[in-house]
């Protein structure tokens, strides 16, 4: 545990100075630019929410990505999970007879969004456990597939009037927004915190949680003690897909209420930022869910000092550094 | 149809297409011969058309923008193995992350030379004849050499030991990492040059141009089991499929058009799937 803060400080540490040497490079002071940074987001109820919403699409693809990688699969196709639940999500919004209460339509739009997702989740286990076929492969291909054809079916059947944007879905499946000013923040939250919550449960307190981390440690190991490790890899990323699909609920339900192209759209790459950053431990990932969130919105607010793709850049050297803090901090404590 | 199809104006834009794919596919092969994962591939293209139109720019000569090019994509790859051997960070981890890095890069330094959002100012290129175009003999000639070079040069053979079996090269006194960063280098090089052609052929660079190339240059790649000079014939193969897509576009023949870009895609996860554990496997030592 210490080990993991020793990590992620000395990463964020490094990725604090990288950017503020970027600062440097667009010709403003570091420290100004971070103050106005903190100042302006928490500093107004608006912008703050905007950073929870983030967060919350942002810690469900984190435990999707985190899952598989507890069981040893680099799953980085979230981003194809995502929008297979939102796709899902919306149509299922959508259909519902008009005055269908909130007890049931928000349940079925949120089972639609998590089985969407694990269906392209558990496609990646499948393939991988049965025909060998590497994850991180299988992963782009069907990303680039999935939001192709999610375009296709928009165009095809859902969008109207020349807008890449479906109907609406029924009032009843509506997530009531948490009231932060008007922002996009909204009752998906709860879901997320339920996960994160769910999460750390199964990882630390049941016999499941053992085996799937038995099985990312040192798969041999575990298929000698008896574990199935084919089977556990692909409920994982049954698992996993399902927790990406789930973040369609902040997108759709919470926000937009309606299929709409490029909905949710980056937010599954970045939980691999978010998975590795909060070193794959649930309630490490919310907390690095909020960092990024933080780094996104705040790149906005200050966009009048320096562009908004220096923290964008960020989102990139956070997992960097993560990735080279790892072994360094790995090799500093054996010895 | 068929008369269009076996045009010479047809068979000259399956080239065009194809020339960023080649170098990318060869430069992986080369690279993961050695024992690199390149996911990084994405960014060397990106970094490279980013470099080759703004040196292009500055000098008006696109001869300086491909230099440039092929500079970016080495530099790329000199900064990936450096954090994932000398620093023993995840590979893929590496590739992902400069992946992201060079999307938000590559617009951040738009902003700050260019004041531009999603484009940079006129660059002047090669034209749209293949055969005057230098970068399109680099890619034929590419073809050719890096098959040859692997399977019968001493820097080939030491290059796939590294991959292979990195123990037997350190026990004759060779440095697998030496070894591993030359090839990089070498494959950066390649990928950055195709990376030049995307924005030199387009006189300029926009954002997000190389649009997932790299990745399905590398998807070729492991389809043809490191192979480089299957992985270039692929990567023509998926260079026809995008010329038949735009000329069904141009000749309205009902395909959606969602659809089409998608058909290299579903390819090889239709190979990756039939064919299963029976391809080549990797080499050896892939990632470690």
């Amino acid at each position: 545990m210490r080990r993991e803060v020793a990590t992620v400080g000395i990463a964020l540490l490094a990725a604090l100075a990288i950017g503020s040497a970027l600062i440097l490079v667009a010709g403003r002071s570091p420290g100004h630019v971070w103050f106005a940074m903190l100042a302006r987001t928490l500093g107004d109820p608006y912008l703050f929410g905007q950073i929870l919403y983030k967060a919350t699409g942002l810690a469900l693809t984190g435990l999707a990505v985190a899952l598989a990688l507890d069981a040893g699969l680099f799953n980085i196709g979230a981003e194809g999970q995502l929008t297979a639940g939102v796709l899902a999500c919306a149509v299922v919004g959508q259909a519902l007879p008009a005055g269908t209460p909130a007890i049931l339509a928000i349940p079925a739009c949120t089972l639609a969004a998590a089985l969407a997702g694990a269906a392209i989740g558990v496609t990646i286990g499948a393939l991988r456990v049965t025909r060998g076929a590497h994850e991180v492969i299988t992963s782009i291909m069907l990303n680039a597939i999935v939001v192709g054809v999610a375009l296709w079916i928009g165009n095809a059947v859902l969008f109207r009037g020349g807008a890449t944007r479906g109907g609406a879905i029924v009032a009843g499946a509506e997530l009531p927004p948490l009231g932060l000013a008007g922002s996009a923040a909204n009752a998906s939250i709860v879901i997320a915190a339920l996960c994160v919550g769910g999460m750390w449960w199964l990882r630390a307190r049941t016999t499941w949680g053992a085996a799937w981390r038995a099985v990312g440690r040192d798969p041999a190991a575990a298929r000698s003690v008896g574990i199935g490790v084919g089977r556990v890899q692909i409920l994982a990323m049954l698992g996993s897909g399902a927790l990406a699909g789930l973040a369609a609920t902040n997108f759709v339900l919470g926000h937009k209420h309606a299929f709409e192209e490029g909905l949710g759209r980056g937010t599954g790459l970045l939980g691999i930022s978010a998975a590795l950053l909060g070193r794959l431990h649930p309630l490490g990932v919310a907390l690095a869910a909020i960092l990024l969130g933080f780094l996104s919105v705040g790149g906005l607010a200050v966009n009048d000092l320096v562009p908004k793709e220096l923290t964008e850049m960020l989102q990139g050297v956070v997992l960097l550094s993560v990735a080279v803090a790892v072994p360094w901090v790995r090799r500093r404590w054996a010895q | 149809m068929i008369s269009i199809l076996l045009s010479a104006t047809f068979g000259a834009q399956i080239l065009r297409i194809a020339i960023p794919y080649v170098l990318a596919a060869l430069g992986g092969a080369i690279t993961e011969r050695s024992g690199v994962v390149d996911l990084a591939l994405e960014a060397k293209l990106l970094f490279g058309a980013f470099a080759a139109a703004a040196v292009g720019h500055a000098t008006s000569s696109p001869m300086a923008g491909l230099a440039a090019g092929i500079a970016a994509g080495a530099l790329v790859a000199g900064v990936q193995i450096g954090l994932a051997l000398w620093l023993a960070a995840d590979q893929v981890i590496v590739g992902v992350a400069l992946n992201l890095l060079a999307l938000a890069g590559t617009r951040f330094l738009l902003q700050l030379l260019f004041d531009e959002g999603s484009n940079s100012p006129y660059t002047p290129g090669f034209g749209d004849a293949v055969l005057g175009n230098p970068i399109a003999w680099l890619a034929l000639v590419a073809a050719i050499a890096v098959p040859l070079a692997l399977r019968h040069t001493r820097w080939g053979l030491r290059l796939r030991a590294a991959g292979d079996r990195p123990e037997a090269l350190a026990a004759v006194g060779v440095s697998a990492t030496r070894t591993r960063l030359f090839a990089a280098l070498v494959g950066g090089a390649l990928a950055g040059a195709g990376g030049a052609q995307l924005s030199l052929s387009v006189n300029g660079f926009s954002a997000d141009m190389s649009g997932g190339r790299g990745y399905i240059a590398l998807a070729m790649v492991i389809l043809a089991g490191w192979r480089p000079a299957w992985a270039a014939i692929a990567c023509v193969g998926v260079a026809l499929g995008e010329s038949l897509r735009i000329y069904f576009q141009v000749a309205d023949v009902a395909i959606p058009r969602e659809l089409a870009p998608l058909v290299p895609y579903v390819l090889t996860l239709v190979v990756l799937v039939v064919l299963g554990g029976k391809r080549r496997p990797p080499p050896a030592s892939l990632g470690k």
